[in-house]
């Protein structure tokens, strides 16, 4: 782009006004955008949790209808996934990261990475204004015939999904673009960070899978709309088939949830026990391991459906195997750190926490994959309880982390240790007295999706509802910290945890360009030695 | 050896089914190898953490790239465990599918929000199973409207209803008792008011439910049973709570109040208007629920029998 470097230039100021943003093909810029828009939704689908939680503080109604809970109920799921988690890390920090740490100077296809931007922001758009059009209450998951038959706005808010899914499919597109032709020279695949190679395993799922769930919500419309009877058994149609195609996307989406948080933690852990990371191509390999299995357990969802016997024993078989390059991630973890010289910096109790929870997650996983045991289990709170631990134990301490890791970097701000110290400690501390009340919740029978409950759950309900308050803390904590970095400003250095990854060898906040002149890769990006 | 650390009794509900034994030593078996993977994870963390804090800035740590033997066992060693359990857990659910010839039989229709139970003789309850203790019973569901899923916790069986589709679902239980029963597959207003009891009761007193004699019942007893069957009891309560509809109690002979300012008194022909077009009018303060039309789901006798029910219900 040939821009004489001038003193004190970054991408930030290298341009100005709000049509500067709006219309940036930078990817630094555009994952700012997207830090702004998830954090925006995050506060909204936060919101809708402490709602939930309140109204389950009693038995019996507390403060909103049924029918309103039900709303509130599908908009924190919905949210939460297509407008928060799926987005968070790979267009967020992703988008801000994967160029820099191969040394690229953009995303191969910038226009295409602003389009995606205003896929997400224009889906968001539709599937909210669902809101003025009757709401909407079928849970996040859509399950035909109730999103038929209900009277709520379905059509206008599976739109919307629709649109957020072309955000995803184009994030997932470029990045793959990216990974394979925009390396640095010496960045072989197997010199990538980690991160780099959980983004693009999960750019795999975004492109195959995401189709599949495009396709499954218009058929939906279509059978609302025209009546045609692809779900409706009255018509000849199948409602079971639904939940085929619906898992056949939302279980590889899972992954795309947790996959980049994954390889977050991967730098974390590398980075502050400043130790060559342990079983470097059994992690990178084990992220497209996951991602190729994630396309065959679907049916893991399904055990009480109806679906035969055989095709529940292949699939809670398959599902085992996930179990595998789980635990091989998170065993080299924690023999990376074997000798190591950690720091517990903020951004490291994140990634603590983050293994803490994602191990309980992991386990209780390997439990629900079970058949008999999933007879039991299935839609009660413990299935609420265990894609909570994966979700926000796992992908949202990582994005905590993630984000105190790179702040400096991307602000050129350093931010106050101490609070955010203190938000690691309300949001982990909140996060299991919620969440760890209900397995038990769960294991005694009470169904998710409930508005009301049987008085023996009560208590175990209110101990879930006082820890909501505490996890809403720390969120505040957090955000204060990073508006308080903002005000001090205090200079970030070019490397303040003395991380080998090429991010770090730039300055801070970096130049438009990213690198002033592309670098040379002759080693790993673990070099510590 | 597994006994010595069962202690899942401690914290599921009451083992009520031939299943729940088993279902319930697995469980524990699989808490424990989480227990002790957790431990071994999360406790080696912890150690490295204390051990090999950062002294200076100028720290020399180890190169360790890899090491295949370790990396070896735990991808083996769990593998082998996830197998283990995965097998455990087919073979347990295969008993759940196997269905026993000798069973007794019940048809059970969800709806929109309640369940209908049909005995082979015709007999008909609603939310309410009974089951003779010890004898195997074979559950043949299906579904009026969306998917319910029917869930007795106490029992460890849980299988959807479907519409369009018949599921089967078997259990036994050995165990005299009420036992609580779930709906477990979101399904819109009341799904959490969707609650029924399994009554498992001596054979004789199943015999004497069977055969409970329409003839010598009075006309509420068979307007309460309607209640129930038709699924009235899913949105109308009889002590006064409010559900997704007005209650039952009191009702009768009262002033109703409607939505559009105008009054009715409640009475026969009220009463009839209501059942077959609910539309009409809305009672104040229920007027976006939409109550479905049981026009040509219930016969002139039956809303006899549903009228002198309410007007029992003082
Ligand atoms: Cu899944
Ligand atoms: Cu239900």
């Amino acid at each position: 782009m040939g821009h004489a470097h001038v003193e004190g230039s970054n991408y930030l100021n290298h341009e100005k006004g709000l049509w500067s943003w709006l219309t940036t093909l930078d990817h630094k810029r555009i994952g700012i955008l997207y830090f702004i828009s998830v954090m925006f939704f995050f506060l909204i689908g936060g919101l809708f949790a402490l709602l939930i939680r309140l109204e389950l503080m009693e038995p019996g109604q507390q403060y909103i209808s049924a029918d309103f809970y039900n709303q509130v109920m599908t908009l924190h799921g919905s949210i939460m996934v297509f407008m928060v988690i799926i987005p968070g890390i790979p267009a967020f920090l992703g988008n801000f990261f994967l160029p820099i740490m191969i040394g690229a100077k953009d995303v191969a296809f910038p226009k295409l990475n602003l389009l995606s931007w205003y896929c997400l922001i224009c889906g968001a758009g539709i599937a909210v204004s669902a809101l003025f059009a009757g709401g909407i209450d079928t849970g996040w998951t859509f399950y035909t015939p109730y999103s038929i038959k209900t009277s709520t706005a379905v059509i206008v808010f599976v739109l919307g999904a629709f649109v957020m899914g072309f955000s995803s499919i184009l994030t997932g597109l470029n990045f793959i673009a990216t990974t394979h032709k925009l390396r640095a020279p010496g960045m072989t695949m197997n010199r990538m960070p980690l991160f780099v190679w959980a983004l693009y395993s999960t750019a795999i799922i975004q492109v195959l899978a995401t189709p599949v769930l495009a396709i499954t919500l218009l058929l939906l419309v279509a059978e609302r709309a025209l009546g045609i009877g692809f779900f409706d058994a009255s018509l000849g149609g199948d409602p079971v088939l639904f939940q085929h195609f619906f898992w056949f996307y939302s279980h590889p989406a899972v992954y795309i949830m947790i996959l980049p948080a994954l390889g977050v933690i991967s730098e974390l852990i590398a980075a502050f026990s400043r130790k060559t990371i342990f079983g470097y191509t059994a992690i990178a390999y084990s992220s497209v391991a996951i991602a190729a299995v994630s396309f065959f357990v679907w049916g893991h969802h399904m055990f009480v459906s109806g679906q035969s016997e055989l095709a529940g024993a292949i699939f809670s078989g398959i599902t085992m195997l996930v179990g595998v390059p789980t635990a091989i991630k998170l065993f080299n973890w924690v023999a990376t750190m074997y000798k190591g010289s950690i720091r517990l910096d903020s951004p490291m109790l994140y990634a603590i926490g983050f293994m803490f929870l994602f191990t309980i997650g992991g386990v209780t996983g390997v439990m629900l994959a079970t058949m008999a045991i999933d007879v039991h289990l299935h839609d009660t709170y413990f299935v609420v309880a265990h894609f909570h631990y994966v979700m926000v134990g796992g992908t949202l301490m990582a994005i905590m982390g993630g984000i105190y890791y790179w702040f400096p970097k991307m602000f050129g701000y350093m931010y106050s240790e101490t609070l955010a110290r203190l938000s690691w400690v309300f949001i982990f501390m909140g996060f299991n007295i919620t969440f760890f009340p209900q397995f038990i919740l769960g294991t005694q029978g009470m169904p998710r999706r409930y508005h009301d409950y049987i008085p023996e759950y009560a208590w175990l309900n209110k101990v879930s509802t006082f820890g909501s308050w505490f996890i809403f803390a720390g969120f505040v904590i957090g955000l204060i910290s990073i508006i308080l970095a903002f005000r001090k400003k205090e200079k970030a250095p070019m490397n303040p945890w003395g991380a080998k990854t090429l991010e770090w060898t730039i300055q801070s906040p970096p130049i438009h360009d990213n690198f002033e002149k592309i670098p040379t890769v002759n080693g790993g990006p673990y070099e510590y030695r | 050896m597994l006994h010595m650390f069962a202690f899942a009794q401690s914290y599921m509900p009451i083992q009520g089914s031939t299943f729940a034994k088993g279902v319930d030593s697995l469980f524990d078996f699989t808490i424990w190898a989480s227990i002790i993977s957790f431990v071994i994870l999360i406790g080696g963390l912890v150690i490295f953490v204390v051990k090999y804090q950062r002294r200076s800035d100028n720290d020399k740590t180890a190169y360790i790239t890899h090491n295949v033997f370790l990396e070896f066992l735990w991808s083996f060693i769990p593998l082998c465990i996830f197998m283990g359990i995965f097998v455990w857990g087919y073979v347990l659910y295969k008993d759940m599918r196997q269905f026993p010839d000798n069973a007794i039989e019940v048809n059970v229709m969800g709806y929109q929000w309640g369940w209908t139970m049909t005995y082979s003789n015709g007999k008909q309850s609603g939310n309410e199973l009974v089951v003779p203790v010890g004898k195997p019973v074979v559950l043949t569901m299906t579904s009026k409207d969306v998917i319910h899923s029917f869930y007795v916790p106490s029992f460890r069986i849980k299988q959807d209803a479907v519409p369009g589709k018949r599921s089967k679902l078997w259990f036994q239980s050995d165990r005299l008792g009420d036992y609580e029963m779930f709906c477990t597959e979101y399904c819109g207003t009341a799904h959490s008011k969707m609650i029924g009891k399994v009554r498992v009761v001596t054979q004789a007193e199943f015999n004497e439910f069977l055969a409970k004699d329409k003839s010598k019942m009075t006309l509420a007893e068979l307007g309460q049973e309607a209640f129930n069957v038709k699924g009235c009891v899913a949105c109308h309560s009889v002590d006064g709570t409010v559900k997704v509809g007005p209650s039952f109690k009191g009702l009768w002979g009262s002033t109703v109040n409607h939505s559009d300012g105008t009054t009715a008194v409640f009475d026969e022909n009220y009463a009839r208007t209501s059942i077959l077009n609910p539309q009409e009018k809305f009672v104040a303060g229920f007027a976006n629920v939409i109550m479905p039309t049981y026009q040509g789901q219930v016969s002139e006798e039956e809303i006899t029998h549903l009228i002198e029910y309410i007007k029992s219900l003082k």
